[in-house]
């Protein structure tokens, strides 16, 4: 068994689509309409192409917005992904206009800070030491 | 108000929260829970950091503000100052600026 796709609810797919290609960096990998105005929408990690597929997944259930809403009060984040350092990276991203949360900070044996995607989530960017 | 004051200042996971604040004001739940767990290794659940948040809130040591979404957590040292005037006298340029 192997972890192939992880998802992330979004309110805008194209916006979505956007900000993880043009801001994070990331590249598309599969568009597919599924139903009226759906895509079954992915993208990748460039420094890892075969690896983990992230799902731009539709926020429409009347579920999500409750959900994203109560854990967005608290500051939690819905994903992390890895960066090799992460001052560098959140340096980087304000540049580009990206707002924090959490701003770089060591945590024991790493170093995490929040962004908000403008999508609907937090994302926590993180470097581990050694 | 002092009560409440001296009731947050006797717990060390309270003070340990107020010495995070200090280092960064305006966290929001999960950066404080996340630096209790990380950073200090404490094994203190996010209901638990809520409720020691609640009294520090009571104490006015603790003020929260909501941005959007968000809501953050801000240190408020205003109400020790009621402990220097109570014990060590009200002038404001304290003791050690006498002698520089």
């Amino acid at each position: 068994m192997r972890i192939r796709l992880t998802s992330v609810f979004v309110d805008d797919q194209a916006e979505a689509l956007r900000f993880c290609t043009e801001v994070l960096g990331f590249v598309k990998k599969h568009d597919v309409p599924v139903g009226e105005k759906d895509r079954w929408l992915t993208v990748i990690s460039p420094e890892d192409p075969d690896g983990t597929e992230l799902l731009l997944e539709p926020a429409g259930h009347p579920a999500v917005k409750p959900y994203r809403d109560a854990l967005a009060a608290d500051g939690i984040p819905l994903a992390q992904f890895a960066v090799d350092d992460v001052t560098a990276e959140y340096e980087r991203l304000r540049g580009l206009g990206v707002r924090f949360v959490q701003e770089p900070v060591e945590m024991g044996p790493v170093t995490t800070a929040v962004l908000d995607d403008t999508c609907g989530n937090l994302i926590q960017i993180a470097t581990q030491a050694g | 108000m002092a009560d409440e004051l001296y009731k947050a200042l006797a717990d060390p996971t309270r003070r340990t929260i107020l010495d995070e604040l200090t280092e960064q004001s305006g966290q929001t739940l999960f950066e404080i829970c996340s630096r209790l767990a990380m950073k200090h290794r404490l094994d203190i659940s996010r209901q638990g950091v809520s409720q020691h948040l609640a009294v520090l809130e009571a104490a006015g040591l603790v003020e929260t503000r909501r941005e959007g979404r968000y809501k953050f957590h801000d240190l408020n040292t205003a109400p020790l100052r009621q402990i220097t005037e109570r014990w060590l006298g009200t002038d404001p340029s304290g003791p050690d600026k006498e002698n520089p």
